[in-house]
């Protein structure tokens, strides 16, 4: 077993930034209105002296002009589920633990190639989304977890190699049970591997079978006894706007955000998506945006195209607060198989992208293809979508077909081949009894009409050979 | 002249790049008319570009024309899209000349979106051909798909009517068809060579 901890030091804050990119400093707040302290401070915020812990009031006498959000734990609880959907596209063994993901990557290693590989793509992937984070691996979560907080990129490959590396971790940094991290620095113990060598019955006498149990957890005594994360089967991401966007341009830029999570998500599932809901927020009502897909795709350029693709067709009859992006069917996701010796152009748009894009800007009914039935009434006879059922006709037929008949008009035409009697359609109310003829028109336009039996004039025209 | 150089020792130094015609493969894309094969300089459409298809009226053999092409383009690789033909495709009647239906996409848009979606096909590459039907269509609109078919290596085929001869087009190829006395075609514009002073008879298939 060998575990991977990405460590999520700024959870909070890089949520935040990700949907309100500021260079100015900014902080996140957290408490009762009169004691509101500071629990998160951007780049900028900390140039100018702000600090973790600091009382807002005191913040606010430092520096002038900041930006103060409240700090929403339910939120970081949602992205720590989210990146964990994200990693779980590397391993099936996902757990949480207190601002980080651990995954065992023993296994993955075959698939994914050695650990600095599989290192690489996973902060590509985490960096791509905006996380900042530290990675670290072990042969034990817990190890891994705490050699994260130490120092970013440790790693730890073989089990006999755990020991020297935890014999120097601060006691402070170990995450031990708090009474027992507080109080053995009092009795000079300031580094884990001290402590690992003292007698555990003494040990337990003092702080309790809870001490013992996180360090056998460190070395892999003990299992980890962690619940193993299980992606949820629908997804569903809300962002706030930072004010109220009356246009539909100002909404891409969170959208594209958004779609790229889906796709993320969606790879982690090694799921697809076939239709998903966009949902436009007012301050009273919403608008639904659906947005479908022939097939189930999870490209993040393509869901991003789409989703633009109907957005813009919406008319906003008010401001959007909020954008709240709805997948809840997400079928297995099949990657179209290319030929070998295929003839198209390297960078090609497969038809199927092709047909999604059209119908996203033209409408769903816009692609179609058509096909015949074995009704002989050419009002009947193809539809559009339908199984090609009809065989080789005996008799010529046009190739443009009129919705619907329309009087010839102009000089007599010439007669050049029928007639064809067609008499049906007695059972259905749809009864038709006409002599069909092939004619050519004075100006030399080549006609499918029909008149009634035997008459030769009163011409309606269905169709021309064109 | 003491500086004179023999002409043959320059050549062959290779110090001077000899231009010469581009060499003509010859029935990349056949029409399938062999008279109009005969006159066109590459033996057919040419490859991965537009053509123009000029109509008096609707109904005087275009498609006729262009028939054996997706007949025989239906049964490769990649499917044939119409955007926004005139009238809905009479499914015996092209069965009649050899095109697989399964084969074809028809595409509605309106009259301001058919130029989008034919650049959209046309550039995907996942096309053989594109037929498009575009009401409005100035110079620049048509150089982009001229632009979009080379990127795609598709035919594209604009039908327009015959009042737009008047009008410079960047089209490899502009066809007129004529219908009366009797049908014919006209090269009004061929890339890569002369364009024949006669017209060539189309011999549309006998109704029976």
């Amino acid at each position: 077993m060998l575990w991977a901890c990405v460590l999520l030091p700024q959870l909070a804050l890089d949520g935040v930034l990700r949907r309100r990119p500021t260079a100015g400093p900014l902080v996140l707040v957290a408490g009762a209105a009169p004691a509101r302290s500071i629990v998160a401070v951007n780049a900028a915020a900390r140039e100018a002296g702000l600090r973790v812990g600091q009382r807002l009031t005191a913040a606010q006498a430092l520096l002038a002009r900041f930006e103060a959000l409240p700090y929403e734990p339910e939120a970081v609880d949602r992205w720590q589920q989210f990146l964990a959907a994200v990693a779980y596209r590397y391993s099936a063994e996902v757990s949480l633990l207190p601002h980080a993901i651990v995954l065992e990557v023993g296994r993955s290693m075959g698939l994914f190639g050695p650990w600095p590989r599989l290192e690489s793509l996973l902060r590509a992937d985490f960096a791509a989304l905006g996380f900042r984070h530290r990675i670290s691996v072990a042969p034990t979560a817990h190890a891994a977890w705490v050699l994260a907080g130490v120092a970013d990129g440790q790693a730890v490959l073989a089990p006999q190699a755990l020991g020297r590396a935890l014999q120097h971790v601060p006691l402070h940094k170990s995450r031990l049970p708090a009474a027992a991290a507080a109080a053995l620095p009092g009795m000079g113990i300031r580094r884990l591997g001290q402590l690992l060598s003292m007698p555990r019955d003494g040990l337990r006498r003092r702080f309790g079978g809870e001490l013992l149990l996180a360090l056998d957890r460190l070395t892999g005594e003990a299992p980890a006894g962690l619940d193993a994360f299980r992606p949820p089967d629908r997804f569903d991401l809300r962002v706030e706007l930072s004010h109220e966007v009356e246009n539909i341009a100002a909404l891409v830029f969170p959208l594209r955000r958004m779609t790229a999570d889906l796709a993320a998500y969606l790879a982690g599932r090694d799921g697809g998506v076939q239709r998903f809901l966009l949902r436009l927020e007012h301050r009273d009502g919403v608008t639904d945006v659906a947005v479908g897909l022939l097939a189930p795709e999870r490209d993040a350029g393509l869901l991003f195209e789409l989703a633009r693709g109907r957005l813009e067709q919406v008319r906003l009859p008010a401001p959007v607060l909020s954008l709240r992006l709805l997948a809840r069917e997400l079928p297995p996701f099949v990657p179209a198989g290319r030929d070998l010796f295929d003839e198209r152009p390297a960078n090609a748009l497969p038809i199927e992208q092709l047909r999604e894009r059209l119908r996203a800007r033209l409408g769903d009914r816009a692609v179609h293809q058509l096909g015949s039935t074995s009704d002989p009434r050419p009002e009947r006879a193809q539809r559009i979508a339908a199984r090609d059922e009809g065989e080789q006709e005996p008799s010529p037929r046009p190739t443009w077909l009129l919705d619907r008949p329309i009087p010839l008009r102009g000089p007599a035409p010439r007669i050049l081949a029928g007639p064809e009697r067609l008499e049906t359609g007695w059972w259905d109310g749809g009864q038709v009894c006409r002599d069909y003829y092939v004619v050519e028109t004075a100006q030399g336009q080549r006609a499918w009409v029909f008149c009634a039996p035997g008459e030769q004039s009163g011409w309606m025209l269905q169709g021309w050979f064109a | 002249m003491s500086a004179a150089v023999a002409l043959s020792s320059l050549l062959d130094a290779q110090q001077v790049w000899r231009g010469r015609a581009a060499p003509a493969c010859r029935g990349e894309q056949p029409t399938g008319w062999a008279a109009l094969d005969a006159v066109l300089p590459g033996g057919g459409w040419p490859a991965a570009s537009l053509s123009e298809i000029l109509l008096p009226l609707d109904g005087v053999g275009e498609l006729q024309l262009l028939l054996p092409t997706l007949a025989r383009l239906s049964r490769g690789a990649r499917p044939l899209v119409l955007v926004a033909p005139p009238y809905a495709p009479c499914v015996a009647g092209w069965r009649q000349h050899g095109v697989d239906m399964r084969r074809v996409e028809i595409v509605t848009a309106t009259a301001r979106e058919v130029l989008w979606a034919t650049e959209q096909c046309l550039r995907s590459g996942s096309c053989a051909a594109v037929l498009a039907w575009p009401l409005q269509a100035d110079d620049r609109a048509l150089r982009r798909l001229q632009v979009a078919a080379d990127s795609g290596r598709a035919l594209a085929f604009a039908f327009r009517d015959r009042r737009q001869l008047a009008h410079a087009s960047p089209a490899a190829l502009r066809l007129e068809l004529e219908a009366a006395p009797r049908a014919r075609v006209w090269v009004r514009k061929c890339r890569g060579g002369a364009v024949p002073a006669q017209p060539v008879p189309l011999a549309l298939a006998a109704l029976h």
